[in-house]
């Protein structure tokens, strides 16, 4: 079948199968920032956001996201990257393979709630699981970064 | 899961009729859960441009479209109100905000999944079903019937001030329920356990036994030891009958002290 997807703003005509997930577009559309962990609505890193929203793109299918704004990190691009220096000040990545899924939720907790404590900046990330930093040092810099008035 | 055609309908009556065309055509709400099964399906009937995600609030009521997301009802704040928020409590606990953003109500209430935390809080919760063909039902109706093949429209939730309990117990955030408790206190107590590992159910005889007596530390131990002795527990990859029995005995007690207080 045929979709017409909004990704980033910029207007994509694909073919798609019925049962392909948003994830498997993306990549072989080339976001290639779009990781596949676990595959199984579990671990986060494909999370991008649909309408503002963060979304398992792993679990949502690409015929579902005809009709909606679809942001990778690409599209976040100098968010991602005020971001990435609080995180780097607080030596808060490593691997950096979930970063990308990551950057996406929090710039959308910015936008839904830019006042977040420490508790609501953890509730809003249980589903984002990183397997080799831990969440301290991420909550430290998730709270400067949305601290920054820039 | 295999899909052969997907369909975004214009309306229910749309819908409907697809829905009756062939047996392997299936509704999809979020999609979330159907991701974990292997159905075949023939279509795929997507509710989204039937205006079904929409929480309207009445002056007694909230009426919640089945097409809405559990995280648009989590962050709904006549709803955190009702029954002390057990509906919020029990929604905000499952899986994380990029699933939440997916999943429906009416896939969660439409699958009656043994592990749901959504089933056990509306059991004690005053709310009816409307189904397009099949009418007006309530929860516990809706769970005695066998499969419908039917369209979820809304679900409609009376305001109250009852005071409410919820408690799921889980291993890890991301995991299913070992068990999970919900009770709500107005002129009467309503108290309901769900994944045992079986489907949510209301404790009758539990609550006509409670509800007939004065409310103290005897009743409340009673209460809870009619439950973990007489309600059907099973044994699962997550935990024994017996720990279930044990667990929930505790649960209960807990949640009948705290809405008794
Ligand atoms: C990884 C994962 C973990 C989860 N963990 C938990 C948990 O711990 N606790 C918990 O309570 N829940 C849990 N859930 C379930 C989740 O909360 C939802 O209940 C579930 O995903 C169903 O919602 P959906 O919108 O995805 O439904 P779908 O998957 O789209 O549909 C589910 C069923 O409902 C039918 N259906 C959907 N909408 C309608 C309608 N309007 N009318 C008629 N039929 C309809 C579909 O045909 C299908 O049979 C989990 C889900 C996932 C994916």
């Amino acid at each position: 079948m045929r979709v017409i997807l909004d990704i980033n703003n910029q207007i994509f005509n694909v073919d798609v199968s019925p049962n392909e997930y948003l994830l498997d577009t993306l990549r072989n559309n080339h976001f290639k920032s779009v990781k596949k962990g676990c595959d199984s609505s579990s671990c986060g890193v494909c999370t991008v956001l649909v309408d503002n929203k963060p979304i398992a793109s792993c679990t949502y299918l690409t015929a579902k996201a005809e009709g909606h704004k679809i942001t990778t990190v690409e599209g976040i691009i100098s968010e991602a990257e005020k971001l990435g220096k609080h995180m780097g000040d607080e030596g808060a990545d490593q691997c950096g393979y979930c970063n990308p899924s990551l950057a996406l939720t929090v710039y959308a907790l910015k936008l839904e709630n830019p006042e977040a404590n420490t508790q609501q900046i953890r509730e809003y990330l249980v589903g984002n699981l990183c397997r080799c930093t831990g969440y301290q040092s991420q909550h430290t810099a998730i709270r400067d970064y949305l601290g920054d008035k820039k | 899961m295999n899909i052969g055609n997907y369909v975004k309908v214009k309306s229910i009556e749309e819908a409907y009729n697809l829905l009756q065309e062939d047996k392997d055509n299936l509704i999809v709400g979020g999609g979330a859960w159907l991701k974990q099964t292997n159905k075949n399906v023939k279509t795929m009937i997507d509710l989204e441009r039937c205006n079904l995600n929409q929480i309207t609030e009445n002056k007694d009521t909230l009426v919640i479209g089945s097409m809405t997301t559990l995280r648009d009802l989590e962050c709904n704040k006549s709803l955190k109100e009702i029954d002390g928020g057990i509906l919020v409590k029990a929604i905000s606990g499952i899986m994380g905000v990029s699933i939440r953003n997916i999943a429906t109500i009416g896939g969660s209430i439409v699958g009656r999944y043994s592990f749901s935390d959504i089933l056990t809080p509306l059991l004690v919760m005053d709310c009816t079903l409307e189904f397009f063909k099949d009418g007006s039902m309530t929860i516990q109706e809706f769970l005695s019937t066998k499969k419908l093949n039917d369209i979820l429209l809304n679900i409609t939730i009376k305001k109250s001030n009852n005071k409410g309990y919820f408690y799921a117990m889980k291993k890890t955030s991301l995991d299913f329920a070992v068990i999970n408790v919900a009770i709500t206190k107005g002129k009467t107590i309503s108290i309901a356990v769900g994944a045992r590992p079986s489907v949510a159910a209301l404790q009758t005889e539990a609550m006509d036994y409670i509800n007939n007596e004065q409310v103290n530390t005897e009743a409340i131990d009673k209460t809870a030891s009619m439950i973990s002795s007489q309600t059907k527990f099973g044994s699962n990859a997550k935990a024994s009958e017996e720990y279930r029995r044990s667990i929930t005995n505790t649960y209960i007690k807990r949640g009948l002290k705290e809405v008794t207080s």
